[in-house]
């Protein structure tokens, strides 16, 4: 039975959820939610996801939601086949891979999904583009990146000198952060340049990213 | 083994939150202070440990971690099985148990801790609570706990069947909020009520109390 992924292309939530099953070598339908119909606050979605959010996952009769958690169990269901996500064979490692997961997730991803919202949903939706915010929040993001700067001086990738779900979970928003006129913030960053263009060329992400097609005419 | 050290201090929301999961494990270890009001986090030997400058950094043995949330599920995989179990074996068991996670980390901490901030930390620092953002917050994350309230009538813990990691996450800011006005959230919905009563009775969850002067 195949695996359904509701949500759609251009999410960046959807995206992450959809590398995370392509790195693992896998399959999944796309089944289209009509958010603009306000699909997602019907109560045949909020069955699955209380939350009213993209993506879900459907895997037979288990149903998840949050993109970081339907990638983790995708990590871990197909762990012997495509790359190795959550190195669960070794348990240093893995912890290692939840430090720079939680990261992302709290440090990291508050800032760039501000920075994203304001210039590229807010004038879809008529809203005036709040530049105070874009503004505190790359001074944020220059912060951040000059610590991730440091780390991957060291570090091939954020958790160790391998490719994991830590590195893998950056890419959507950075994805349309890289098509926003502040661009220099990571191009003037060798290391964190230099990772992003790697991360960004694996065949799982290129793939995903035909599909993110926000805010382009 | 070197054994484990905790940097930080009971009153962190996030170093309490890595205590109650030690506690929960019953695995020895040792709280190093850090004095956040000296700024002690943001000097040099601190953050060899963790570059963000936050509260708490984790060692055990040569193993160094940072972020709360990535600390507990270490504890709870590598001392799988010593006290409470906090994660479960089954993978589809997990997965359920992940998507709480997901949904404390991401829907109930953010309007929570802005409450903790304007109800709580303000008082504390001496600094007035802007009324207006309380209500505002008050309004959101009373429609988050509304999930909350039907997920526990289909579900003992929010994670699942037994108390999880999924549970314990939310201990630190629900002690600080049951002790403001905006335990009204949680009192008016009897699942929510009951599954905070039984949280924060649990003896792990008062040893990391009992560390708190406040």
């Amino acid at each position: 039975m195949a695996l359904k992924l509701h949500g759609l292309a251009f999410s960046t939530c959807t995206a992450r959820a959809a590398t995370a099953i392509y790195e693992k070598g896998q399959q999944f339908e796309l089944v289209p939610v009509n958010l603009t119909a306000g699909e997602h606050k019907q109560p045949g979605f909020l069955a699955k996801n209380p939350f009213g959010q993209i993506p879900v996952l459907e895997d037979g009769d288990l149903t998840l939601f949050e993109s970081r958690a339907i990638a983790t169990y995708v990590a871990e269901k197909y762990k012997d086949s495509g790359s190795d996500l959550i190195r669960h064979q070794n348990l240093k490692e893995a912890a290692l891979v939840k430090v720079w997961s939680e990261v992302e997730s709290q440090t990291f991803h508050p800032v760039i999904s501000a920075i994203v919202y304001q210039f590229l949903i807010a004038p879809l939706f008529g809203q005036q583009t709040d530049q105070a915010v874009i503004d505190a929040n790359l001074e944020k993001l220059k912060n951040i990146l000059d610590v991730y700067e440091s780390r991957l001086k060291s570090s091939k990738y954020l958790a160790g000198d391998f490719f994991s779900l830590a590195d893998l979970n950056h890419c959507p928003y950075l994805f349309y952060f890289m098509r926003s006129p502040w661009t220099s913030v990571v191009n003037e960053r060798p290391h964190v340049k230099a990772w992003w263009e790697d991360i960004s060329s694996r065949p799982s992400f290129k793939k995903v990213a035909e599909g993110m097609t926000f805010g382009q005419k | 083994m070197a054994g484990i050290k905790l940097h930080g201090n009971a009153l962190s929301t996030a170093a309490s939150r890595v205590l109650a999961a030690l506690y929960e494990k019953e695995v020895e270890f040792e709280l190093v202070p850090i004095d956040m009001i000296a700024g002690e986090h943001k000097k040099e030997s601190f953050l060899a440990l963790n570059p963000f400058g936050q509260v708490p950094a984790f060692e055990d043995g040569d193993l160094q971690l940072f972020e709360s949330r990535a600390i507990t599920q270490y504890i709870a995989r590598e001392y799988a099985s010593k006290g409470t179990p906090l994660i479960f074996p089954d993978s589809k068991k997990m997965a359920i148990l992940s998507v709480w996670a997901e949904v404390e980390a991401h829907t109930f901490d953010p309007p929570a801790s802005k409450l903790k901030d304007e109800l709580a930390m303000k008082p504390f620092l001496g600094l007035a609570t802007d009324f207006a953002v309380v209500e505002e917050f008050e309004a959101k994350l009373g429609k988050i706990l509304d999930v909350y309230e039907t997920r526990l009538g289909q579900s003992k813990y929010l994670g699942g069947d037994c108390f999880s990691l999924a549970d314990l996450h939310h201990l630190p800011i629900i002690h600080y909020l049951m002790r403001t006005q905006a335990k009204k959230l949680f009192e008016c919905r009897p699942n929510v009520s009951a599954w905070v009563a039984d949280i924060t009775a649990r003896p792990a969850w008062k040893k990391v109390v009992a560390m708190r002067a406040y």
